[in-house]
């Protein structure tokens, strides 16, 4: 700060308050709503204070869940998130790290039309293409199956520009040593460049994560079988018979256990998520 | 393109490594792109026996169609609005942080967790927080005269979408905000607080400016979330309704194909998205090289 001003310095704390309480109120209102029970919103209007059903609802949505709904229990769709979450992150890393390193430290024919090729999927988002991916999924046989509700979401140009970015800053001079040391190319992908590439594979991993357990339309349209509803799929068949017959408490208590996950993994690895979204994106 | 001074020899190895990302890419992005092209220039008989090839016929039919000339106008309002409000909601709150020094860290961590919220949550918080019968905003806006029905008012329905979006696309602006501004040197800003100039004249006059590559940046990708990754904003709280008030590009592509299973019009949707996403993206690396070179 240059120079004291105590009104300004008042209106910029009043500022972020105010854009921490719009930040916050949305799921306030649905933390409260999901610790009351089904009576309390016949009443015409949400409560706003928490109400005593806190553990009973979360309870109840994990192990039971709503089955009218034709909805497995939470537990069931939250290890779905999971898995399909971590599978997504993984083969991300793992498939372009690969194409980045060959890329960078080998000189082949085609190499231009291979990097072309990646760089076409930044332009092909899902939902610009989903009938014909649909098409070619189901053609496959991966409808309702851990492979199709991955699989088309791996390939990622993002993590294969991060990587070679830093592979181009890594220093001739550690791969020319490896070599005079007598280190094939995969030696040196294992022995030196994976460990230096620690930190940005962590960073990219926490934005991967996210990407993949804040998928909706893709798990929608490829799983029919509720045992692989993913749980942020879920939410809208539970909200949707809500209107109908309000549960607002159920369907308040599955909206804050979506959220939970990737809200902390942002919370707790806020460096990590930091770095990997600047770097990503640029 | 750039390489390394000294490669590795092998004539094979590379091929394999490149092998898992291409096959993925081949099979999953560029063949249902094809096809994509293909289907868009095809009409399919009612029982799907048989396909024709009608040239430019779904394109032209959409350009007559007034539901999708409609669609056309609502994606520009809601991505113009959205951008606009996420944009600028966010450069203050990182404004804000810039001036504030013990408290930066605890605030900072208020502010960016709703990026890891999926957009079809961030639609269920809102549809509840506005919803006409037990919403708390609809029963407060009452109090001001004001009657919120998001399910018959077109406008209400516009106003909620944009407001969730851009709810959930501030955390994202104020963390390259917040870069963007570190980045300024501050010998420039306390250059001017000598030479006089006050808080507001110095962000106009030097700050912002100095901002604009970021605020460039983040123009083309509020732009890109408007229009491509709202779908579960719009699915859970207006479905494209009422009245296709809120039907953008994205939903009607997904409405026509799996609902109205109209595979030609679809298609030819999908291509022109396609079209408008390469010109966003060519747009970004334009910028991107040119911010390089000097």
């Amino acid at each position: 700060m240059i120079e004291n001003r105590p009104i300004l310095a008042v209106l910029t704390h009043l500022v972020l308050i105010l854009g921490v309480v719009i930040v916050v109120f949305p799921v306030y209102l649905a933390f409260v709503a999901s610790t009351h029970g089904g009576g309390d919103f016949l009443r015409g209007l949400v409560p706003l204070l928490p109400g005593p059903n806190l553990f009973a609802n979360y309870e109840f949505m994990l192990t039971e869940g709503l089955t009218t709904a034709g909805a497995p229990p939470l537990w069931i769709m939250l290890l779905n998130s999971l898995i399909i979450a971590l599978v997504i992150a993984t083969g991300k890393i793992f498939i372009s790290i690969l194409s980045a390193y060959a890329i960078v430290f080998f000189k082949f024919p085609f190499r231009m039309l291979a990097f072309w090729v990646i760089f076409i999927t930044l332009m092909l988002p899902v939902e610009v293409r989903i009938m014909p991916t649909f098409k070619v999924v189901a053609d496959l046989g991966l409808l309702n199956s851990y492979a199709g509700l991955t699989i088309p979401l791996i390939a990622s140009a993002t993590a294969t520009f991060l990587f070679r970015q830093f592979f181009l800053t890594v220093p001739d001079e550690l791969m020319e040593a490896a070599r005079v040391d007598g280190a094939g190319p995969m030696k040196f992908f294992r022995d030196i460049l994976l460990p230096l590439s620690r930190t940005n594979i962590a960073a990219l991993f926490v934005i991967l994560f996210i990407y993949g357990w804040v998928q909706y339309l893709w798990p929608l349209l490829v799983t029919t079988d509720s045992r692989y509803y993913t749980i942020v799929m879920g939410i809208k068949r539970l909200a949707a018979t809500a209107d109908a017959e309000p549960q607002w408490h159920l369907v308040m208590t599955a909206v804050m256990l979506a959220m939970l996950p990737p809200v902390l993994v942002v919370i707790l690895m806020q460096r990590l998520f930091v770095k990997g979204l600047v770097e990503t994106e640029k | 393109m750039q390489t390394k001074r000294t490669i590795f020899p092998n004539k094979v190895l590379p091929y394999l490594l490149l092998v898992p990302q291409l096959a993925v890419t081949l099979v999953f992005f560029i063949w249902p792109a094809l096809q994509a092209v293909k289907s868009s220039f095809e009409r399919e008989d009612p029982f799907g026996f048989k396909t024709t090839f009608v040239w430019f016929e779904n394109y032209r039919r959409l350009f007559a169609d007034p539901n999708y000339l409609g669609s056309l106008s609502k994606t520009a309002v809601f991505a113009t609005s959205v951008t606009v409000l996420a944009m600028s909601v966010s450069l203050l709150l990182a404004v804000a942080v810039s001036r504030v020094l013990r408290t930066s860290r605890l605030y900072t961590t208020l502010l960016v967790w709703p990026y890891a919220v999926a957009p079809v949550v961030v639609g269920v918080l809102w549809w509840f927080m506005f919803n006409p019968t037990i919403g708390i905003a609809p029963y407060i806006l009452r109090g001001f005269g004001v009657d919120w029905n998001h399910r018959v008012d077109g406008v209400d329905a516009m106003l909620l979408v944009v407001m969730a979006a851009s709810w959930k696309q501030i955390s994202y602006n104020f963390l390259f905000f917040v870069a963007g501004l570190q980045s300024i040197p501050q010998s420039l800003i306390e250059a001017a607080a000598i030479d006089g100039a006050g808080p507001f004249k110095r962000f106009w006059t030097i700050v912002f400016p100095l901002l604009s590559p970021t605020t460039f940046f983040l123009l083309i990708i509020n732009i890109n979330y408007a229009m491509f990754d709202t779908f579960g904003i719009i699915d859970a709280t207006t479905q494209g309704g009422p009245a296709q008030a809120t039907n953008v590009l994205v939903y009607k592509v997904y409405s026509d194909g799996f609902l109205g299973l109209n595979i030609g019009s679809s298609s030819a949707q999908s291509v022109i998205l396609m079209i408008v996403v390469i010109a966003l993206t060519a747009v970004q690396f334009r910028y991107v090289e040119r911010r390089v070179q000097y």
